[in-house]
């Protein structure tokens, strides 16, 4: 099977990120494909390379960042939603004249056109959210 | 109308509380202009996105819900209420905004209320759900 997976809330307010990530791990080890992983709403907080969580938390951001590179997936972060909430590539950080960027390592900026093809082109589409 | 997917985007907040409804009104615009055959549902707090004449003067937000009717722009299939979800929150079925479409040919309202076991039907016949 063929999945898209929608991550609407951030890495540590909700339950929804981290579920979305057991998720797409199980779905690649039993040899499913995630054709790609959009995060939209808040769930753009899970591509931010500044999260320092306690260290008997759950590792998240890494967690999706190592998932990305064992497995080549593609984690799609809104350009729009990420704008307004602080998250951003160096192009980003350059056109806007920011101190910084801090998208982490493994994820990628894009429009929302990128939400709509992987839906139209996946089997299921599965969205994590409140 | 497109041949492609049946596409539904659900929406189920209401307007200003949280930024959902209006970044879900995002993506159905971007979808709008993809050949699909999109429609919208609007259930539960999300029918009062479609209440006419709303000012957020004062609040400090974007008044965004105005910005409905530019789908009627596109090639929208249909926008759905759920006829309990107004029931229960005392809205009147003809003061819903219209969604106007057909330039020629003379123009139809795309909003259409619906009961909750007709949108059951309309949810199972999609090939994807978008929720906000």
């Amino acid at each position: 099977m063929n999945f898209v997976v929608v991550v609407n809330e951030g890495p540590y307010q909700h339950q929804a990120s981290y579920t979305a990530y057991r998720f797409t791990r199980s779905a690649l080890e039993k040899g499913h494909k995630i054709m790609r992983v959009f995060f939209y709403h808040d769930g753009v907080n899970n591509g931010t390379s500044l999260t320092v969580p306690p260290q008997d938390e759950p590792q998240i951001v890494k967690q999706w960042c190592q998932l990305a590179q064992d497995r080549d997936l593609d984690l799609v972060v809104c350009v729009a939603a990420a704008q307004r909430r602080g998250i951003m590539d160096h192009r980003e950080a350059e056109r806007h004249e920011l101190s910084a960027p801090n998208l982490a390592p493994g994820f990628r900026i894009a429009g929302l056109g990128q939400l709509i093809d992987a839906s139209i082109d996946a089997e299921r589409l599965l969205v994590f959210g409140d | 109308m497109g041949d492609g997917k049946k596409i539904l985007f659900i929406n189920r907040r209401g307007p200003y509380g949280t930024i959902y409804a209006q970044e879900a009104l995002e993506v159905a615009l971007v979808g709008a202009v993809f050949d699909q055959k999109i429609s919208l549902a609007f259930i539960d707090d999300g029918v009062f996105l479609l209440r006419p004449g709303q000012s957020t003067v004062g609040l400090q937000m974007k008044q965004f819900t105005a910005a409905y009717r530019a789908l009627g722009d596109f090639e929208i299939h249909r926008v759905y209420v759920e006829r309990e979800s107004l029931q229960v929150r005392g809205m009147k079925e003809e003061n819903l905004m219209e969604i106007v479409t057909g330039p020629d040919g003379g123009t139809r309202n795309l909003v259409k209320v619906v009961s909750s076991v007709e949108l059951m039907d309309v949810i199972h016949s999609q090939d994807v759900l978008l929720n906000d």
